[in-house]
């Protein structure tokens, strides 16, 4: 019998590298809508990061700490330059400014609260100051920003330092946006705005223009709080060598630098993963600058974007940091991207709420529509009783315990008694980008590239 | 103890305020007069209390920056950002002032006899403002409530993205920024108008003034519409 070769349709399967699927969508979706994507989050791309580094823990060359008990000293001083009475932190891991608008009242009420109990600070974000945000956070930091929405003298003077902010890493040279279903009647009343608009931050102060101006700026808010307050300066990392200077000879007693991975509750996609260097690449240009002035001790650096473990908070130091400042990962700890939400003593899966916005667990990014299926990014008087204060700041206090821990155990094997002494020279890097980038050699090697020869 | 001069030749910024900000609010003067200001930034910032403070001369960044209660009066000319942030109480300026004068007040009254430089009344918040004078260009950008009676002319994109502030022009406006449109006087207007001009203390018609107000299209998004953001 006579056979005939079987012969299979041939499908191409070749997906090309420059209009991958995501290209695909992202042009699709362009051409539904007419407008940019707005997302939140930070950076979702692969970055040079923390992890690319690696510490020398102590062998024969250095001497260790017994990893649990020996002392270890995490205590953390910031805005010791001009200011009466700076900031005196148990720990080095603070809460990165983040608005009531974008977060709910019983979020900002958790972070509080946690943060009190692991003696941090938490910083307020765009919108203003709410009475149970005072009231619950011992160490609160008052942002200034350009579009001053609740910008208020009394918060002002109720404030324990104050952060002019220039920029945030998710967008560096933009304005926030808060889109109106997040417009609530209470944060339309806060910021002076009519209820349901989308809202458009600016991305310039209205009253200075320069570091000049900004000089005078700083001068008047330390009149007004009689020299008493530390006056920080957050940049979003682009151009930070020079910006930190600027920042420093501006009069700032402590620079804030946010690196590309920093989170956003609402951005232009475009600008998250195109505008701004890594986190690891602004801590170095920061230390570089505050080297270059003479300021490392005096002015103290705050770093932020993508700070997850109590290992990227060891780099960060070890690279010249004197705290961090976590946003995204205190989201992620008070239940962000979860699968399911504690509520009235049970766990309730989120599928369908995540479902309902075009989103999964583990994907999610859409902090601007106001519909967190877990109740943190949210104004719904529904969804935001997926999260109660009492559940996140046990959470919250959790995670910062570990991170604390974990610092404290790197700091002991590098032969530290104190975070603050682990340094450059306790790092190395695992791949030639990181290495650049922090100015730290690859592993095993003494090689810097961008350096020497 | 009714009256208080304060000569910044021979006392410090800081005493000044520090003095308005404790003693002052205490109640222990009336009123307080400052003597050689000399262009100094920052005077009588932060106030607290319903005092009179009279400044003789010329001032300059942020005077009377954050004012709340009290009654602010400069003689001479003030630098950027006079009675910025201003919660209540009067910031009166008898000269000129310079840029983004009045930015972000969320209430009270500044009065600027002479011209405002550009962005006067920038991201105003609920503050009125009377100039006597002309603005510069980019005033009333991104105003979002309060009114600006502006008796003599406007620079280019006057009212650039205006949420619900209103502002009223005598004289010519050189262009009008993204959503900003004329509306027709009501009576309401007028007696707004009369009123400013009245607290401010200058003589004019309130009928021949203009009113600009925001169209409100850019408070959506809008896919079909060609974006101007």
């Amino acid at each position: 019998m006579e056979t005939k070769p079987v012969h299979f349709k041939n499908v191409s399967r070749e997906e090309s590298f420059g209009y991958d699927r995501k290209t695909l969508d992202y042009i699709r979706n362009a051409a539904a809508h007419g407008l940019y994507e707005i997302r939140g989050m930070g950076a979702k791309r692969k970055l040079p990061n923390f992890d690319d580094l690696v510490f020398l823990g102590a062998s024969m060359s250095r001497y260790p700490l017994e990893g649990y008990r020996e002392k270890c000293v995490t205590k953390t001083l910031l805005g010791t330059r001009f200011a009466k009475k700076p900031i005196e932190l148990d720990i080095p891991i603070t809460i990165a400014g983040m608005s009531f608008g974008s977060l709910s009242a019983n979020v900002k009420e958790a972070l509080g609260r946690a943060a009190t109990e692991m003696g941090t600070s938490t910083t307020t974000g765009d919108g203003g100051m709410t009475p149970e945000e005072r009231q619950s956070s011992k160490t609160l930091i008052y942002q200034c920003l350009p579009s001053r929405y609740g910008f208020n003298p009394d918060d002002v003077r109720r404030a324990d330092a104050i952060e002019v902010v220039i920029g945030q890493g998710a967008k560096p040279g933009g304005g926030g946006m808060l889109l109106g279903q997040k417009v609530s009647p209470r944060v339309a009343r806060m910021r002076t705005l009519p209820e349901g608009i989308d809202q458009r931050s600016a991305c310039r102060h209205p009253d200075w223009t320069g570091p000049d101006d900004l000089a005078i700026k700083i001068q008047e808010l330390r009149e007004i709080t009689d020299w008493e307050k530390p006056i920080y300066v957050k940049v979003g990392a682009t151009r930070t060598f020079h910006d930190v200077k600027l920042a420093v000879h501006s009069g700032a007693d402590v620079i804030v630098v946010d690196g590309m991975q920093g989170g956003t509750a609402a951005t232009q996609t475009c600008f998250i993963e195109h505008i701004g260097i890594p986190t690891l690449a602004a801590v170095r240009q920061a230390v570089n600058a505050l080297e270059d002035l003479d300021m490392i001790g005096k002015v103290q650096l705050v770093v932020s974007g993508g700070i997850r473990t109590g290992a990227d908070v060891a780099k960060a130091l070890a690279m010249g940091a004197d705290a961090v400042a976590i946003g995204q990962g205190v989201l992620v700890a008070l239940g962000c991207n979860g699968e399911t939400y504690y509520q009235n003593g049970a766990l309730h899966s989120a599928e369908a709420d995540y479902t309902a916005i075009g989103a999964a667990a583990g994907f999610c990014h859409h902090c601007h529509t106001g519909k967190c299926p877990v109740g943190i990014t949210t104004q719904d008087a529904i969804l935001e009783q997926r999260l109660s204060p009492d559940v996140g700041a046990k959470h919250l206090r959790n995670y910062l315990k570990t991170l604390n821990m974990e610092l404290t155990t790197i700091a002991r094997a590098c032969g530290k008694q104190n975070v603050h002494h682990l340094e450059r020279e306790d790092l190395v890097a695992l791949t030639i980008e990181a290495a650049a980038m922090a100015g730290l050699p690859l592993a095993g090697t003494n090689w810097i590239p961008g350096q020497g020869f | 103890m009714e009256r208080l001069t304060f000569d910044l030749a021979t006392t410090s910024l800081r005493e000044l305020n520090t003095f308005l900000h404790t003693d002052a609010k205490a109640g222990k003067v009336e009123a307080v007069t400052v003597v050689n200001p000399d262009g100094a930034h920052n005077i009588a910032v932060g106030l607290d209390c319903p005092i009179n403070v009279e400044v003789i001369g010329h001032a300059g960044y942020y005077a009377g920056g954050m004012n709340k209660s009290a009654t602010i009066t400069i003689t001479g000319s003030a630098g950027t950002g006079v009675g910025e942030n201003m919660m209540s109480g009067t910031v009166h300026v008898k000269g000129f002032a310079s840029n983004g004068a009045g930015a972000s007040a969320q209430g009270g009254l500044l009065v600027i006899e002479g011209d405002a430089g550009l962005r006067c009344g920038i991201s105003l918040k609920g503050g009125n403002i009377v100039v006597g004078g002309s603005v510069g260009s980019f005033s009333a950008f991104m105003a979002q409530a309060g009114t600006m009676v502006i008796c003599g002319d406007a620079g280019d994109a006057l009212g650039d993205s205006l949420y619900e502030a209103v502002l009223y022009v005598k004289g010519s406006v050189k262009s009008l920024g993204a959503d900003a449109q004329f509306e027709p006087m009501t009576d309401a207007d007028i007696a707004t108008v009369a009123g400013l001009l009245d607290k401010a203390g200058l003589d004019h018609d309130p009928k021949a003034f203009k009113r600009i107000a925001s169209q409100r299209s850019l408070y959506h998004w809008n896919a079909d519409a060609n974006q101007e953001y």
